[in-house]
């Protein structure tokens, strides 16, 4: 059958002129994109291998390469598009599951672009953040009701005793943390970039279900450790290195399945570092086999705060699905200190692309009904709710707070803070940037130190962006934002999302 | 049919303003016109859409009973109210509150007071027979929560009646005009109180409406508050989970909330409350004595939500002191003063030295330090002996920062 199954997706354009045949397109790239000709001392480039990662064009030393979108040879047709013949094709082809690597691409609404944040005029005056103090300190952890009263053991009060126990809290000096990415399929140099970055800004990380590998022990106050289906690398020590757990239920990109680390990613220090044999692979099941229900959870929060002392908060990953807000709930009554919602643009390694653009909802509505169902049965501010799942500036995490949100996890942005160009390929082990791969040609490529600079450089950034704006807001501190929808505003939405945010549209005054 | 009720709406009304309060501590009384005296020095500061003074120690006469202050938009309004007040409350005596003419008082609702106790609580609300009430202070403590519900019920589900004032021995007398003119409408010449917080309104936004005026009165408490909060959205949802309801739409009902929440319901203490509501900076935080940092980083952490944060400068009245506290950044004025047994607060010094003009003291106090005059009344003191503010304040006083967190 002639089937259209070589169309390729992206155009590589070379300008013979100032190509000087050096081949670092050939050394660049991991998909034998670029060839040496010998007899003609020339660079012979093939499309369909493309992935469009633009590693070439971007280290091409005399700017020669341009890697363009191809258009589409198929005939237009707005209901079947190239991506639907496409799949088929390659279904037919195969009979696989279609595989697809970070968040989703899909259209849909956006609300992020359709919430505008407020500032002060005349009546309030607007802080200067260079000038005037601006905290965006931020505790996550369980809080109690009220405050308890002191009472002093001497009447000089040289050791006054406080009768409520806050419980272990997570101090993050922005509300921003690093997503969970294990290490496997993200590179060791990725991790210990973010790790290291985490660590010097005073924020955390999350190892995801890789297990947390020995160099990054020295890291661990900056840590939560991830406890999955798979329970990779999970043990008392493990669970004891971090400064908090989380439990992962779900993830935004694929809600409702597991995970699977193919074999061949499956090296010596994965291997140790998750505990199991090398080149197995590692298979995260879609449930946890201990828990088949919300009592089970509550089990298993109590089982991790009893081997940690009740010394670190221990949090509960669940992807944003329909019934998120009930979810939620249960999930605070089953004694979590912390709840992450991941929202369905969440990033992946891989995962099947029907899934991913299909399954969960947006993680600001699932953001704004979990908040007030948790207020309305009183239990919000009795934990610290993460968000996750697109996040891509600080004017999102701004509008995440003023939604509710104690503080936000970034994964996506900070892969591409480490040069990520969002092919969208994580899933072939093949990234040339040196982060979705094991390949230690590739991965050599990110270096630790830098990766954590440029980490490092885009909290500096987006903690300067967000004290701008709570400034301009006439707020000094960041918890003066959480929750406070009053300072939002919707843009082309309908009454039914402005009522599940739960906020005025713009041009309404208080 | 009066309109000026009618404007009770979903709109919050932010708005600047004139404050000022005075307290004899030795309890000793006097009459309204010091204070009226005083607020007009700061007539600009307001534009005629509100003002109004709280006064306590003015019914001596009644001062066991709850001095309910109500506006009526109509004879229809307060009928209804009445048979429903009689079914809830024993009511002592009940009367209009006298008012003078005043051309520049238009449109004003039908003003009465009423002394009241609640009939037995425990039959009459449901939600308090949970509480556990086993003596004299339980009944008093739930007959004041009863009251707080009652009133915030009473006033977020009325459009044509509303509660003022619900404290006892004192009184909120308020309207549309300026300060002065609702002053003299009110006859307060007529009233002797020892503490005495007034306020000029100038609302950022044209609609001024009687409820909506200056001070906010909720049981005992009486706020008259100048700025504008920007973590209004937060506030309000802190005290909202614990189950007030916010009907006046203003921020000063929002912080009257707080208070109430955080003296009355938590028990703490009143020479903690601005490390709360104007708490410390982080960084100024790790700077406190290492054994009791701990105690006011977790006040800070649980009470986050109850910061207050945007310019403002507050006084609080109540039945044992009157309180006042700026923003953390000081982004509002306030002035305090003390002459002999006399002191005094305000925006401007002006209008202290209207009314007292050589104090034997002046000062501006930080952003975030608290003023607080007590009535010297004896065993009414709040004790200070055995915080850990003390402690801080021994603490600084006998290091570098010697003017640094210092309780008056």
């Amino acid at each position: 059958m002639a089937l259209k199954l070589n169309q390729s997706e992206f155009e590589i354009h070379r300008d013979e002129q100032k190509c000087i045949s050096c081949q670092v397109c050939v050394r660049q790239c991991s998909n034998d994109v670029h060839e040496y000709d010998e007899d003609n001392e020339s660079i012979i480039s093939d499309n369909i291998k493309c992935v469009g990662c633009q590693r070439c064009e971007t280290l091409c030393p005399t700017g020669a390469i341009r890697i363009k979108q191809r258009e589409s040879e198929f005939k237009y047709n707005y209901n079947w598009s190239p991506g639907h013949l496409k799949n088929i094709y390659k279904q037919a082809e195969t009979g696989g599951v279609i595989l697809t690597g970070m968040g989703s691409d899909k259209p849909y609404t956006i609300y992020w672009d359709h919430i505008l944040f407020n500032a002060s005029q005349v009546t309030n005056p607007s802080i200067d953040p260079l000038r005037e103090p601006m905290e965006i300190k931020t505790f996550i952890g369980r809080k109690p009701d009220k405050i308890d009263l002191y009472k002093s053991s001497g009447k000089n009060m040289k050791n006054p005793v406080f009768l409520t126990n806050l419980g272990p809290q997570l101090e993050a000096e922005i509300p921003v943390l690093f997503s969970a990415m294990s290490y496997g399929s993200i590179s060791l140099n990725a991790v210990k970039s973010i790790s290291r970055a985490a660590y010097e800004f005073g924020t955390f990380y999350n190892t995801g279900e890789g297990g947390l590998h020995k160099d990054l022990k020295k890291y661990s106050e900056s840590t939560i450790v991830q406890v999955a289906s798979g329970r990779f690398g999970v043990d008392k020590d493990y669970l004891n290195s971090g400064a908090a757990i989380e439990i992962k239920i779900g993830q935004g990109a694929k809600p409702g399945i597991g995970g699977h680390l193919p074999g061949e990613k499956v090296n010596y220090e994965v291997s140790t570092t998750r505990m199991i044999p090398e080149g197995a692979d590692a298979i995260s099941p879609a449930p946890h086999h201990d828990i088949y229900s919300i009592e089970d959870l509550a089990q298993l929060i109590s089982a991790l705060k009893e081997a940690t002392e009740y010394k670190k908060p221990v949090g509960v990953k669940v992807s944003a699905v329909h019934n998120i807000a009930p979810i939620a709930s249960g999930i605070v009554r089953a004694g979590a200190d912390f709840i992450s919602i991941d929202g369905f643009r969440g990033g992946t390694g891989a995962a099947p692309q029907v899934i991913r653009d299909n399954v969960g909802i947006p993680i600001e509505l699932a953001l704004a009904s979990v908040d007030i169902r948790l207020r309305e049965e009183g239990i919000r501010h009795n934990i610290s709710l993460l968000v996750a799942g697109s996040i891509r500036s600080s004017s999102d995490v701004i509008k995440a707070i003023a939604l509710g949100a104690d503080a936000v996890y970034i994964g996506t942005a900070a892969l591409l803070a480490l040069g990520c160009h969002l092919c969208q390929k994580c899933y072939t082990s093949k990234c040339n940037w040196g982060i979705a791969t094991q390949d230690p040609y590739l991965t050599k490529r990110l270096n630790p130190e830098i990766g954590a600079r440029r980490l490092y450089n885009l909290l500096t950034a987006w903690a300067h962006e967000i004290k701008e704006m709570l400034g301009g807001a006439g707020i000094n501190a960041i918890e003066s934002l959480r929750g406070n929808r009053e300072h939002l505003r919707g843009i082309g939405l309908s009454e039914k999302e402005l009522s599940i945010l739960g906020i005025k549209h713009a041009g309404e005054a208080w | 049919m009066n309109l000026n009720l009618k404007y009770k709406s979903g709109y919050r009304v932010p708005s600047g303003c004139a404050v000022f309060g005075v307290i004899n501590e030795s309890g000793r009384v006097f009459n309204g016109e010091m204070v009226i005296n005083a607020i007009s020095m700061m007539h600009d500061r307001s534009n005629g859409l509100g003002g109004g003074f709280a006064a306590y120690g003015i019914y001596p006469e009644f001062k066991d009973y709850y001095a309910l202050h109500l506006f009526f938009d109509d004879s229809l309004a307060r009928k209804e109210t009445e048979v429903f007040f009689q079914k809830v409350f024993k009511i002592k005596y009940a009367e209009d509150i006298e008012t003078g003419k005043n051309n520049n008082i238009k449109n004003p609702p039908i003003i009465a007071r009423y002394f009241v106790v609640p009939k037995n609580i425990i039959t009459v609300s449901e939600e308090l027979k949970e509480l556990d009430i086993n003596n004299e202070s339980d009944y008093k403590s739930a007959e004041e929560e009863f009251m707080a519900r009652f009133v915030t019920d009473f006033n977020y589900g009325s459009n044509n009646a509303f509660i003022i004032s619900s404290g006892k021995n004192m009184g909120v007398f308020k309207g549309v005009g300026y300060p002065e003119d609702i002053g003299h409408f009110y006859k307060l010449d007529n009233y002797k109180g020892y503490l005495w917080t007034s306020h000029g309104r100038f609302p950022t936004n044209s609609t001024g409406w009687w409820g909506g005026a200056h001070p906010f009165g909720f049981l005992n408490w009486s706020v008259v508050h100048n700025g504008e909060i920007s973590s209004y959205g937060t506030n309000k949802r802190f005290v909202n989970d614990y189950g007030y309801k916010c009907s006046f739409s203003t921020d000063t009902e929002v912080l009257t909330y707080l208070f109430d929440l955080l003296v009355r319901k938590h028990n703490i203490s009143i020479y903690l409350i601005n490390y709360i509501l104007a708490s410390p900076l982080w960084s100024d935080i790790e700077l406190f004595p290492e054994e009791i940092r701990d105690i006011f980083k977790t006040l800070r952490i649980i009470y986050s939500r109850a910061l207050v944060n945007g310019p403002f400068s507050i006084i609080v009245g109540n039945q044992d002191y009157m309180y006042a506290l700026n923003d953390r950044i000081k982004l509002r004025p306030l002035v305090a003063a003390k002459n002999k047994d006399y002191s005094f607060v305000s925006s401007e010094e002006s209008s202290i030295r209207k009314v007292c003009p050589s104090p034997d003291r002046v000062w501006f106090p930080d952003g975030g330090e608290p003023v607080l005059f007590l009535l010297n009344k004896k065993g009414k003191k709040p004790e200070i002996e055995h915080s850990p503010v003390e402690y801080l304040n021994e603490y600084f006083s006998s290091n570098m920062c010697k003017d640094k967190q210092k309780v008056v």
